[in-house]
């Protein structure tokens, strides 16, 4: 196997990811696109684990995945008191810090 | 097995998976119904569990599926039916201006490609006869990263107390 190719995989991951963030207006999907560009990153991990044949790389693998859960159990408290004050999870809607 | 032969069959498990993560995450943020969307997730997020097998890190990958696949799929389920009522399909997920992240994803993915490919060419991956043992990765956890581990399970704490607190009805 190259390792380019697991490279590559994570670059189109991100990419999507990025769009997703971009593009989505509902709050859960742009968690969900976040998710997205965490795991692309934690292939490049992997990958550079095994290509210089340290353990390290599973380590920061690891702390991403515990870093994730927590982000997205804060993320979702978030948009579940938005949804409360507000009865929409709409991004565009909070505007509110325009000047 | 001849170890040419193992070679194959890993490309070919890589090229599949691969495949089925990159249609998975388009449809992702493409779907117009948020509950199907979470289920392409899950497509991609086992998907990535495959990848890590195929690069030797075990336990990573069956950390994958315990969090992801298991814990943060349930999270997103639940926000999902907490924040509203319908489930099916609607039409407007996208922000009236989604259209510039097209060209803002593809330059980036183009000069990722480019820079890649320029960097690690043909370059092949050892290829280990056996997993990353968990005792070695537990060892560097608990030896060198140790403080990160100790800051890591702070931040968990942190995380946990602010979740009760801003989600809690008062």
């Amino acid at each position: 196997m190259l390792t380019v190719q697991f490279l590559l995989l994570g670059a189109v991951l991100f990419c999507i990811g990025v769009y997703g963030v971009l593009a989505r207006k509902n709050a859960v999907m742009v968690l969900m696109s976040i998710e997205l560009i965490l795991n692309s990153v934690n292939l490049n991990l992997l990958a550079f684990s095994q290509r210089l044949d340290s353990i390290d790389g599973n380590t920061f693998a690891l702390y991403v995945i515990a870093i994730a859960a927590a982000e997205v159990g804060v993320g979702l408290a978030m948009v579940l008191l938005i949804y409360r004050n507000r009865r929409s999870i709409s991004l565009d809607e909070l505007s509110d810090m325009k000047g | 097995m001849l170890a040419a032969d193992l070679l194959v069959a890993q490309n070919i498990g890589f090229g599949v998976i691969a495949l089925l993560m990159i249609v998975g995450a388009l449809r992702v943020v493409t779907v117009n119904n948020v509950v199907h969307a979470a289920l392409w997730l899950v497509v991609v997020l086992s998907g990535a569990a495959a990848q890590y097998l195929l690069l030797s890190a075990e336990f990573v990958a069956i950390t994958q599926v315990l969090v992801y696949v298991g814990a943060v799929m349930v999270l997103f389920l639940f926000g999902t039916m907490l924040t509203r009522a319908k489930i099916g399909a609607e039409a407007d997920l996208n922000n009236k201006n989604w259209a510039i992240g097209v060209p803002v994803a593809l330059l980036m993915l183009g000069v990722m490609t480019w820079v890649l490919i320029d960097g690690f060419g043909d370059e092949k991956l050892p290829n280990p006869d056996q997993q990353v043992p968990v005792q070695a990765l537990s060892d560097d956890i608990f030896g060198p990263y140790l403080l990160p581990f100790w800051a890591l399970s702070f931040v968990l704490l942190v995380a946990v107390i602010g979740a009760i607190v801003l989600a809690r009805k008062d």
